[in-house]
């Protein structure tokens, strides 16, 4: 068994005396991709900074591809690429220009070829003296993943690769980085949709700052511990309202013409359920929980806690 | 490539900075045009030798000299009689209220006294307020009236007995002529570096391009000297622009020795590139930047000695002068160019200048951040 390419404990970062990330103990093992997920303003981007050695963290320590998150930023960023929310590359510099630029910081030994390919990958071969700044958001995307990929790196930090950029495109995306985890490389990716989590190896999910859940999909869905029940039928509308706030019940959705049920304890919830779909002439049956009702759940837990 | 300082690394964002400099037309344009269209405005508008100025004449009796003396000093082109026949009272009066740069006194006795060989006398009042308007109407009076009144009286003899009076009012110093070249070469030179050089590391900063560039193998002095470098080269041009333009245009004397003023420049931009840059590890973004810039930009103008003389302020501003380098440059270029001194005379100011340098150096090789901190 290998060294983790990531192992980061008790990690806290303040900013302004709130803590920001508050003793975060993640691993992440060589060759896997990693979700990262969390709500707005949950921690994830000043983790992901922290474990570059962008941050300094005020306590905990941590390793990254072997080296000290601390003491050996150098060498992590040598071997690291790591993707930003926001496309920081130069938008007045051409699209080749800003390869050429990453090329040579880098120190890449044939610049001019490594510069070509990945212009051949990406099929930007014909606007490559387009400016970056007038790519559309997907694109720009795409340029910025084969940037912090041409040094051939071992660890790919990604935050919200995929925001904003379309249901193909994303897919395309996704393969991309499938294909890049079978030959080895280790990914950590933050994002916010559901259907992208499903296709990571596990999970991590982050909120106000505290790691809260970590495993396989079905891993933090089995511990959640929730139970889904699904009306369907005539009168949902009034099924919702006579829901709202009964025992058992700690989530009610609409989905189209059906509502989604969730609850911790599961005797209660079926109870609750049962009895208003009765009333209002509507059918219930059990389902599955979805990885989005457990994120609800943890987000509202995470709430209580907080106040 | 080495994990602290590579030039291959170096070479690539002095690449990327002048890609990005030349791409922004705007800014571009500014640098090169700023200091030619500043330096023509403030050359000419500043006009240290002005012309036609008016003036008041208190002259009793209105005999061939006093004649003569008045059209002579019309003739130099520096004086309008507004008021050829003004009382003492009134053209004093004129005077204070700035409607008159000139108070001509010709005393009543003044042809008799030449008539008759005795020591005559004409006294003329310069407001000196703004002491440079007085100058050029003041340098060339001894001739005017010796040759004017050899005419007159047919005297062949070379010693008129005519005593000129001048009093320079209100102002005793005078500045020197050219003061305003040198000086400007100065502040276009602050302006011009110090903030382009903050805007451009807070630019980063902004879009957050810096973010990136962090977490690529690019060292902290590696970034700072990508960022100085391509600036100092744009304040070489600018000097060229300057000092080529105050050649041909102004036609600045220029005594002392080419090299003193360059080098003296060198280290004045240095520092000025440095404390921009110092600006922008404080700054956070290109607004804050400017703002900082222009603070600093302000009294180091006023307290100089670029606009008024140095000598001629309080003791505690003259301190606070000193810890301005545009003060020093100034000392310095003005007593090379103008003055004729050499290297040895403005040690002095050259070893405040590379003080400046190196505590800005300093200060900010110990702000940069290395994280985004
Ligand atoms: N440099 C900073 N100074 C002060 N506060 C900061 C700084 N960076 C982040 N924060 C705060 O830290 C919190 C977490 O921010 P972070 O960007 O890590 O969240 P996130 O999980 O990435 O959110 P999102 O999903 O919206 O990208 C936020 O409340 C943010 O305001
Ligand atoms: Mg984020």
């Amino acid at each position: 068994m290998t060294a983790p390419a990531i192992e980061v404990s008790n990690l806290t970062k303040q900013f302004g005396g709130k803590a920001v990330v508050n003793n975060v103990t993640l691993s992440v093992r060589k060759g896997e991709i990693m979700g990262f997920l969390g709500p707005n303003g949950s921690g994830k981007t000043t983790t992901i900074r922290l474990m570059c050695g962008l941050l300094e963290p005020d306590s905990g320590e941590g390793r990254v591809l072997g080296h000290d998150i601390r003491t050996e930023r150098g060498a992590i960023k040598r071997k690291v690429g790591y993707m930003t929310q926001k496309f920081s590359f130069y938008e007045d510099l051409t699209i080749k220009e800003n390869l050429d630029f990453v090329a040579g910081l880098y120190g890449l030994p044939k610049r001019r070829e490594a510069v070509r390919e990945t212009l051949e990958d990406l099929g930007l071969t014909s606007r490559k003296d387009q400016l970056a700044g007038s790519l559309s958001g997907g694109w720009k995307q795409r340029l910025a993943l084969a940037a912090c990929v041409m040094h051939k790196p071992d660890l790919l930090m990604l935050d919200e690769p995929t925001a904003g950029v379309d249901p193909k495109a994303r897919r395309e995306f996704w393969d991309e980085i499938h294909a890049l985890a079978h030959g080895g490389l280790t990914v950590l990716v933050s994002t916010h949709y559901m259907d992208e989590a499903e296709r990571c190896h596990r999970i991590s999910y982050i909120s106000y700052g505290h790691l809260i859940a970590t495993g396989t999909v079905a891993e933090v869905v089995h511990n959640a511990g929730l139970t889904t029940m699904i009306i369907t039928g005539p009168n949902t509308g009034e099924a919702e309202k006579r829901l709202r706030g009964a025992d058992g019940v700690d989530q009610i959705a609409p989905f189209g013409a059906t509502l989604h049920v969730v609850g911790r304890d599961g005797d209660r919830l079926r109870a609750a359920a049962t009895r208003v779909a009765g009333e209002t002439g509507n059918v219930v049956n059990p389902a599955e929980t979805s990885l989005e009702d457990v994120f609800i759940q943890l987000m509202s837990a995470a709430t209580d806690n907080m106040q | 490539m080495s994990r602290y300082f590579s030039f291959g690394r170096l070479w690539v964002l002095l690449v990327k900075e002048v890609i990005q400099m030349r791409r922004d037309r705007i800014t571009f344009a500014m640098m090169l045009g700023m200091p030619l269209l500043q330096l023509i405005l403030f050359g000419f508008a500043i006009n240290t030798d002005p012309k036609a100025l008016p003036a008041a004449l208190v002259a009793p009796t209105q005999d061939r000299f006093t004649r003569a003396m008045v059209s002579a000093l019309e003739m130099t082109g520096y004086y309008r009689f507004i008021l050829p026949d003004a009382t003492a009272e009134g053209a004093e009066e004129l005077i204070a209220r700035g409607d008159v740069a000139f108070v001509v006194t010709v005393p009543s006795d003044f042809g008799r006294r030449i008539e008759r060989g005795d020591n005559a006398q004409i006294l003329i009042e310069a407001d000196a307020t703004d002491p440079s308007v007085a100058s050029g109407a003041i340098s060339t009076l001894q001739t005017v009236a010796s040759s004017a009144l050899t005419r007159e009286t047919g005297a062949t003899g070379s010693s008129l007995p005519v005593e000129i009076v001048v009093h320079r009012r209100y102002n005793p110093e005078g500045i020197t002529q050219y003061n305003i070249v040198p000086g400007l070469l100065g502040v276009i030179l602050q302006m011009t570096m110090v903030m382009m050089t903050s805007m451009a590391l807070t630019r980063e900063n902004e879009r957050g391009t810096m973010e990136n560039l962090l977490a690529m193998p690019a060292t902290p002095l590696e970034i700072m000297l990508g960022k100085i470098l391509p600036y100092l080269g744009v304040g070489g041009v600018q000097v060229a622009v300057v000092l080529a333009s105050a050649k041909v245009i102004f036609n600045v004397p220029f005594v002392g020795p080419l090299v003193v003023v360059l080098a003296g420049v060198f280290v004045f931009v240095l520092a000025l590139v440095i404390l921009g840059y110092l600006i922008s590890t404080v700054a956070r973004t290109q607004m804050q930047a400017m703002q900082l810039t222009f603070f600093f930009f302000l009294p180091s103008m006023l307290l100089s000695g670029f606009m008024f003389p140095y000598r001629g302020m309080p003791a505690w501003a003259q301190v606070l002068g000193e810890i301005f380098p545009l003060t020093h440059f100034l000392r310095l270029s003005r007593s090379v160019m103008l003055k004729g001194a050499g290297f040895s005379t403005v040690s002095g100011s050259f070893l405040a200048l590379i003080v400046f340098a190196l505590a800005l150096a300093l200060l900010a090789l110990r702000r940069f951040r290395k994280t985004l901190d």
